[in-house]
């Protein structure tokens, strides 16, 4: 019966859905497009910004350690971008630290231009750079820079009894720059977390030596560690060489690419909508869609998520990240990451 | 008498004593291209100057739209009432009239793609009109916009029913055609679903009935919704008001259709409008395709609220010129698009709607009855297109008009 009465419901605003309404009525309303208020800002160092979001509609519980996607309508265009999460689940409002990128069409403007009260689109949360339960016993964070902002919610969601014992290792240039540094720094003198600072301008960058002598029992713990891609290539190497790969959880705000590995460019048909897209050899396939006013799935655009996944029908692709050659002609449908695939030759989407 | 220019490209050589020579006869090869170099300009300026703006415009409408057609209905739920009935009436006529043709139309053109908003996308949109979005974009977008005003190629020329050419050969069957219009004016959203299905391919084994069979179908699925939403569900909603909202919504709909049509017929079927041959496509440029789009297509002039009742399809030349480019633009292009044909001596046909429709109606009427190539200027049948016709009997599947 109640079905019935919603399917009534639904004919008398057809071909309109019910969320259309919603969200015309008020954006925030809308579930299929979730929006968020942002209701306070937080300037953490001259970079970094926490923004406080108020979503509109309820949001799915996060894992400290995700990240969501935030859109904004830039010169009436939809830009998303991904950022970490750091308020803990559970809490009425979201944060999220967003670290303005030189250069960023999003990210500087996130940052420092959104005042309080601008409505923001609300992506879901993801991202596998998240404890496991029970929470390991021996814990080690390893971050430099914004790559703390993932720890961060972290570390604010642990009980202090998980923090006893844990070390935090956090590289940034001064003390003033360690973003969250005030709030770090008390964490650890009320709990148990050790914190070493590393302040680059004087001491220089961490490498494994003085990583090992900071944390001389870094081997026997389970380490998350997220910064810039020098410093996680250098800790992959390290635990791959002298330590238990298996231990060691990386984040990568940018994506890791083969120097040479393009593409030869070509002609993108994607099958669901129809629209075709030119792309050069460098250019991913999300990008080349998006600029052809294609609507496509996509989250972190660093090959991460997988949300951006699309079925390859036809044609080859060249993974920018691994510089594999996908092709269709060896298994059709093969799903390909189309933030990090570039065509080679004319290719076939399902999207 | 326009002299021709040995290095011209255009139009082919009138069959007979050249009676129809192409308006655009005078260019050389070069001024079209310049021609075209222009107009690429205007459309790449547009492009780059998109933005925030425009974004707040298409928000607005869909705001209006949404408002006028819920205000609309609840006015009708007590539709008993003098009053309400009229008030209701008009404001659900526009919403609807709005929603298809400033929303719908532009919308599944992909005019608004380009912000990505999912809500707001033509492959995501679907209209308040029985033909379901994705077939009429595939008639509409690729065939309509493509082979614009090419006879036997371009279906929209005449609609498959009516002779809107001099040079289609008469059939006693058009003697119908005025009366075949005034219903088609009535129904027009139907008209347009069914001639989607194209009854006359399935017929010709053109169309595999593997591939209408689906299209049908769906058809009926959105028929069937539309009609239980406006005379079942409103309404019943309405109680004692029942049967004067179904008259209400049926009202609506006719004034969307009657008007919608009025419109679109405006946009090809004028005089002075030029129609092509098929062999005009083979190794058309891009400056020959913008000219045929031009010459093809008729403005219609107006307020600004005329020129959003009617999609700004009233700018039928700009939005033929960049198909895919936001409506709200045309009118801003449009003194620009005006100023190139008077420099490179082209015709921009603009009038008054009333003026214009009543011509598109004398050409149906005229060419109820055989001829009008005199008036319509178009180039005697000859013994041997006669022949050409006598051909096309037997084929009629692959010449249909």
């Amino acid at each position: 019966m109640a079905r019935r009465v919603r399917a009534a419901a639904g004919l008398l605003i057809t071909p309109l859905v019910p969320d259309d309404v919603l969200g015309t009525l008020n954006p925030m309303w809308s579930r299929s497009a979730p929006r968020a208020r942002v209701v306070r800002v937080v300037r953490e160092t001259p970079d970094t910004t926490t923004l406080v979001l108020r979503p509109g509609t309820p949001f799915a519980r996060h894992v400290p350690g995700q990240y969501l996607g935030i859109g904004l309508q830039v010169a009436g265009v939809w830009h998303w971008r991904t950022y970490s999460v750091t308020s803990r689940p559970g809490d009425r409002l979201l944060s999220v630290a967003v670290t303005a990128v030189p250069g960023g069409i999003l990210s500087g403007r996130l940052a420092h231009d959104t005042p309080v009260g601008t409505v923001v689109g609300l992506g879901p949360a993801a991202g596998e750079f998240t404890l496991p339960e029970p929470t390991p016993e021996k814990l080690l964070f390893v971050t430099a820079g914004s790559g703390i902002t993932p720890v961060m919610g972290m570390l604010r969601s642990l009980d202090p009894a998980a923090l006893s014992g844990a070390v935090l290792v956090h590289c940034d240039r001064t003390p003033d720059d360690v973003v969250f540094g005030p709030e770090l720094r008390a964490l650890a003198a009320r709990t148990g977390l050790r914190l070493v600072e590393r302040h680059t301008a004087g001491a220089g960058r961490l490498t494994p030596d003085t990583l090992a002598d900071a944390v001389p029992d870094w081997a026997v713990r389970e380490t998350w560690a997220c910064g810039p891609a020098g410093l996680l290539d250098t800790l992959a190497e390290h635990w791959e060489r002298v330590g238990d790969p298996e231990l060691l959880h990386v984040e990568r705000f940018a994506p890791k690419r083969v120097g040479s590995a393009t593409g030869t460019g070509g002609r993108i048909t994607f099958a669901a909508s129809g629209l075709v897209a030119d792309a050069e050899s460098d250019t991913p396939v999300l990008l080349a869609g998006e600029a052809a006013g294609a609507l496509l799935p996509n989250g972190c655009r660093m090959g991460i998520c997988h949300t951006c996944v699309g079925k390859l029908q036809a044609g080859a692709v060249r993974d920018l990240q691994s510089g594999d050659l996908i092709d269709a002609a060896d298994q059709p449908g093969r799903p390909v990451r189309t933030c990090v695939s570039a065509p080679t030759g004319d290719i076939t989407l399902d999207l | 008498m326009l002299r021709r220019d040995p290095r011209t490209t255009l139009e082919t050589v009138p069959e007979d004593g050249g009676e129809k020579v192409s308006a655009a006869a005078h260019l050389t090869a070069e001024q079209v291209e310049a021609l075209g170099a222009e107009l690429d300009a205007i459309r790449e300026e547009v492009v780059a100057t998109r933005g925030e703006r425009d974004a707040r415009y298409i928000h607005a409408v869909i705001r209006a739209q949404r408002g006028l057609e819920f205000g609309g209905r609840a006015l009708l739920l007590f539709s008993k009432f003098p009053p309400a009935w009229i008030a209701g009436t008009a404001a659900l006529s526009v919403a609807k009239i709005l929603e298809n043709m400033e929303l719908g139309h532009n919308i599944l053109h992909g005019q608004w793609d380009w912000m990505r908003d999912p809500k707001i996308h033509s492959t995501t949109w679907d209209w308040d009109h029985v033909d379901p979005a994705e077939f009429w974009k595939r008639s509409h977008n690729y065939e309509h916009h493509t082979f614009t005003n090419i006879r036997g190629k371009d279906r929209d020329l005449g609609y498959t029913v009516m002779r809107i050419t001099p040079e289609e050969e008469w059939r006693p069957k058009h003697l119908l055609q005025p009366f075949t219009n005034i219903g088609l004016s009535l129904i027009f959203e139907y008209g347009i679903a069914l001639y989607d299905i194209e009854t006359d391919k399935i017929k010709s084994g053109e169309k595999p009935w593997a591939e209408a069979k689906p299209q049908i179908a769906a058809t009926f699925r959105k028929i069937g919704k539309q009609a239980a939403k406006d005379y079942v569900l409103f309404p019943l909603l309405s109680g004692p008001s029942a049967l004067s909202t179904l008259v209400a919504n049926l009202t609506a709909n006719t004034v969307r259709n009657v008007w919608s049509h009025a419109v679109i017929f405006c946009g090809h079927f004028p005089d002075g409008t030029e129609t092509f041959e098929e062999e005009r496509l083979e190794g058309e440029t891009q400056g020959e395709w913008y000219i045929r789009q031009m010459l093809g297509s008729a403005n219609l002039t107006g307020s600004k609220a005329m020129h959003l009742m009617t999609g700004n399809l009233s700018h039928q030349i700009e939005h033929h010129l960049f198909p895919d480019l936001p409506s709200n633009r045309y009118a801003e292009i449009a003194p620009r698009v005006r100023e190139i044909c008077e420099r490179y001596g082209l015709p921009y046909n603009a009038g008054p709607l009333p003026t214009q429709y009543a011509k598109v109606w004398r050409k149906i009427l005229r060419l109820a009855f055989p001829g009008g190539h005199e008036r319509y200027g178009a180039p005697k049948p000859t013994p041997r297109s006669r022949i050409g016709k006598a051909v096309r009997r037997v084929a009629p599947a692959r010449l249909a008009a």
